[in-house]
This record gives structure tokens, sequence and C-alpha cells, in this order.
């Protein structure tokens, strides 16, 4: 193989990859915080997407701001699900939040495919289409978009999550509710926060993955299965780890594609997967104890 | 002195379990009150309906006057009674600092912030050990350290009124000395209102001025420090193994 391809699927790869490691990071915050995996998360990234298309074509605002618009819309949808779907049934077991989770997913989905169409839509990107040329390998501007992002709002959850007393108290939470509470940390707000950011996270990722990939009303339950699958790859409820799982299977498959078929690449993320589970149940960067109270 | 907090007639429940009958309490300004009684006989579900993390089925909460009943854990904290609760659960992940800094979380950050820097320092005064170890993750701690960190976390609150749940659980003797030493110190320096639960009721009961004895979610006996101190039938079903 020639360098320069190699380059190539790397870098599509990465860009892939932040994308699946924000939706990864989705799921992490909500599961950290509640216990619960949210099967919605992957709608939170198709309505990023699929908002900024509507907010450009159908109500003409330029993209920068509609592209804003979008993520705020998100993340208002987030809120709404933790308000309407979890809050009033916050004292069910776990398993049943979950498979709530997967009926808001399909409700999502539908009320999409019914205000949107079953269209596939574009996104002009960010700063136009000419390719920059590196080492022989041709970077879309719209990749140096998607890389940039990811880092800046993984450094922004970051220092949310050490820097600031409400990032904090929400570690607090999803390390020990009672205690939280016994502090005065208002559980059940944190739980709303930890949706909205959730939704936020993984809009920002549906926005600037569009422009690439293209969008529709169901690219959620593709995207929510990486994301899930990046969660598990780098260990469930550690961020860092969700965000280099992402990164992981995104650099895997754009060389699976690449090398092998792309008619598998979807595949090949689950048999990744799978193939990990049965050496290290824990995901790579798992802690030993994963016990929940 | 005048009362602080009082329960009438509290009933709790847990499903089916009835695990609080009909408790009537009081604990007045500046007092340490000691609850005693056996595994299961509803001491932690008592402070936990105090600090609201449970509901009453029935009768009224009072604090100062304020009404409690029904009031959630937050507004408790901001009505000024901080709960260290049973087996301390500190945030084991956060550095020490942190634990004692979300200790203040419902206090203004912004007006506040010099007074919260300086109770910090008290805090540090009071606990050297805990400025020692303020940047190590809190599960890191010993079982003694953790608990002085809990107790620190709660008065970072300022409250009026603490509530301890079993603080001597698992400590060797010499720290469980010299954590109720502290318990003293807080109630004699800061006129801090105590509401003490120990398995060791002897030392419970040393340096509190009243007690209550629990049993099956009943308060069967209640009377001074001393009295109880003196009574057969405490002795014998609650002070004969203090040795073990
Ligand atoms: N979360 C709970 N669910 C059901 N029953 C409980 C729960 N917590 C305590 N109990 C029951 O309530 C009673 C009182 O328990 P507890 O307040 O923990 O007693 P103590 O602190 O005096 O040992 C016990 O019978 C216990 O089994
Ligand atoms: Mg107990």
């Amino acid at each position: 193989m020639d360098p320069s391809s190699l380059l190539q699927y790397l870098i599509t790869g990465l860009t892939l990859g932040s994308t699946y490691g924000l939706t990864a990071l989705g799921f992490t915050i909500i599961f950290n915080t509640t216990g619960v995996i949210n099967f919605a998360q992957g709608e939170f990234v198709m309505l990023g997407g699929m908002m900024s298309v509507y907010f450009t074509r159908v109500l003409g605002l330029g993209e920068p701001v509609a592209v804003v618009l979008a993520v705020v819309g998100a993340t208002v949808a987030g809120a709404l699900v933790e308000r309407l779907a979890i809050r009033p049934v916050r004292d069910c077991p776990t398993i049943n939040l979950i498979i709530i989770t997967i009926g808001v997913s399909i409700l999502i989905r539908g009320l999409a495919m019914l205000a949107w169409g079953k269209d596939t839509h574009v996104l002009e990107p960010f700063s136009g289409d000419r390719p920059i040329m590196v080492l022989g390998a041709a970077v879309m501007p719209q990749a140096l978009w998607v890389l940039a992002v990811s880092l800046l709002l993984l450094a922004g959850l970051k220092a949310f999550f050490s820097g600031t007393i409400h990032g904090k108290a929400m570690l607090a939470c999803s390390h020990d509710p009672k205690a939280a509470s016994l502090v005065g940390i208002g559980v059940q707000r944190m739980v709303l926060l930890s949706f909205m950011i959730s939704a936020l996270v993984g809009a920002v990722g549906g926005v600037i993955l569009t422009p690439i990939t293209m969008t529709s009303y169901d690219v959620g339950i593709m995207l929510g299965l990486k994301g899930f699958a990046a969660c598990i790859l780098g260990g469930l409820g550690n961020p860092f780890g969700a965000a280099a799982g992402g990164v992981i299977l995104g650099v895997l498959e754009s060389l699976g594609a690449g090398f092998v078929s792309s008619a598998y690449k979807d595949a090949l993320a689950f048999v990744i997967l799978l193939a990990l589970l049965f050496v290290k149940p824990s995901g790579l960067f798992g802690l030993k104890d994963t016990k929940r109270v | 002195m005048k009362t602080l907090l009082s329960l009438k007639n509290v009933d709790v429940f847990y499903g089916r379990i009835h695990a609080v009958r009909r408790a009537t309490l009081h604990v007045r300004q500046g007092e340490i009150v000691a609850l005693i009684g056996g595994n299961g006989a509803g001491k932690t579900t008592m402070l936990c309906t105090i600090s609201g993390l449970n509901r009453p089925g029935q009768g009224s909460i009072l604090f100062g006057e304020e009404e409690l009943t029904r009031r959630s854990p937050e507004q408790i904290v901001r009505a000024g009674i901080s709960h260290v609760p049973e087996g301390r659960l500190v945030f084991s992940p956060l550095s020490v600092e942190d634990n004692l800094r979300l200790g203040a979380y419902t206090r203004p950050r912004f007006r506040d912030r010099a007074a919260i820097a300086e109770d910090l320092e008290t805090m540090y005064a009071m606990f050297p050990v805990l400025r020692e170890r303020r940047a190590q993750a809190a599960g890191t701690l010993s079982g003694g350290e953790q608990q002085m960190l809990a107790i620190g976390r709660a008065l970072m609150a300022r409250p009026r009124m603490l509530l301890l749940d079993e603080p001597g659980m698992g400590l060797a003797p010499l720290v469980v000395r010299d954590i109720f030493r502290h318990i003293v110190e807080l109630r004699d320096r800061l006129g801090l209102t105590v509401l003490l639960v120990e398995q060791n009721a002897k030392s419970a009961l040393k340096i509190a001025d009243r007690g209550y004895v629990l049993e099956n979610g009943r308060v069967i006996l209640q009377g001074s420090a001393a009295e109880l101190l003196a009574n057969r039938d405490v002795q014998r079903a609650y002070l004969g193994r203090e040795q073990d």
C-alpha cells in the first residue's frame, strides 16, 4: 500500500471517529449520572444535522445561525426527554428507563420523518470544499472543522467536570446520589443537566458531520449504535475511554473499508467490539470494578 | 434552652415495613442528644427522615419555627441541618478539597467566597490530616480520615444542627475517642446542636446530655445521659458488650 492512501484513510477515520467519540461521550454523561443507557442518543445527533438543514433550507437562515440554533434546539429536546419521559418514572428500575429511551428514540425518529420527510439532505461545508493537500492526501476543510470542534468540545467538557463546582456536583451525583442530596445537590436537576449536555454534545457531532456524510431522519440508528460500540470499547463510564473508543473505531472502520471492502464497513465495528469483549469485558480503558450502587 | 428540633408522632414505612413508629423526640439548642438502639431499630431511618431522604408517612418535624416534614434534602440543608451519613459516603473519586467545597454547595458561591475559603481553613485547622491530603482522592483516606472528611463536608454548609450516624463505626478505639472529642468541641466552640446515633452506646452517652432508646422503631426510653447510663435495662441491652 502506498503511504499517502494510508494517510488518507487515517484522516477519514479520525474524522468519523471524532463524531463517534462525541456520541459515545453523550452516552457516558447520562450513564454516569443515572446508570441509564440512553438509546435516544443517536437521535440527538440526527436532530443536530436535520435541524441545521431545516433552518438553512426552509427558513433560509445563514449557516452559522442555523447551526447554533440546531444545537440549541437539540439541547431543548434533551431537556424535554428528561422532563417528559424520564422524570415521571424516575423511581422505576434502570432497565425500564432504558426501554423507555428506546421508545423515545422511535418517537423522535417518527416525528422527524413526519416533519421533514424521508429524503437525504446535505449541508454546505463550513469553509468550502476545496481539499487541502497534505503529504499527498486530500484533506477536506470540513474534516478540520470536525477535528477542531471535537477537541474543543472535549476540552470544554474536561474544564466543566474538573474545574467548576457544578461539574464536580455532577460527578458527585454519579458517584453517590444519596451523599450528593445530603450536601444539597438537587439530584434531579443534575439528571436534567446531563440530558441537556449529552444532547448538546451529540448535536454538535451531528452538525459537523452532516456536510461530510449527509443526513436523513434515520441516521441516528447507525450513529447511535456506533457511539454505543465506542463507549463499550473504551470502557463504559469512562469519558476519555469513550472519546478514544470512538476514534479507534472510526480509524479501524476506515482502514477496513479502504483495504478490505467498504461493504463490510458497518459490520466491522461490531466484529471488533465483540472480539474485544471476549478478551477484555470491561473495555480498553474500563475500570476493573464496574459495580454500580 | 429552647427546642431546636422536634419530631411528633413520626411514622416511616419502607413498603410494608414499619421502620419508625410514632416516634416523638426533641433536641434543644446546644444539646448533644444520643439515639441508641440495636441493629435495625430504626436509628438510620430516623436520621434520614429528618434530613429528607425518607418521607414520613405521618407526623411532623419542626426545626425552630420551620416545618420540615415534606421538604427536600436540599431545602433541609439550606434550613441548617447537615447529616453525616452512616458509612460516611465521601465522594471517593474526588479530592479531599473538592469534597469539602461540595459541602458548601448550597451557599452563594460569589457572595460567600471569602467566608467559604475561611471555613475551609477552619476545617484544615481542626483536621490537619485533611490539609496534608487535600489533593488526594477521598477514597484513598483511612476510615478515620474519611469520617473527619465527612464531618468537615457537613460543616462546610455552616449548619446549626449536625446529625451523625455511627461516626465510630469500624474505627479503632483511639480514633473513635478523637472523633468524639471533636464532636464535643464543635458544640462547645460553635454552639452546634448534635443528634448522635451510635452503636457504642456507652461512649455516646458519655458525651451526650440526654438520650433516647429506640427498639423496633419505637422510643422505649428517654432521659438524661446519666440516667440512661445507670439504667439496668439499658446496661443489660446496650452497655453490656462494650468490650467487643
Ligand atoms: N431501604 C430499605 N428498604 C427496606 N427496608 C429497610 C430499608 N432500610 C432499612 N430498612 C429496614 O428498616 C428497619 C430499620 O432500619 P435502620 O433504620 O437501618 O436501623 P438502624 O440504623 O437502627 O440499624 C430495619 O428493619 C431494616 O431492615
Ligand atoms: Mg443504622
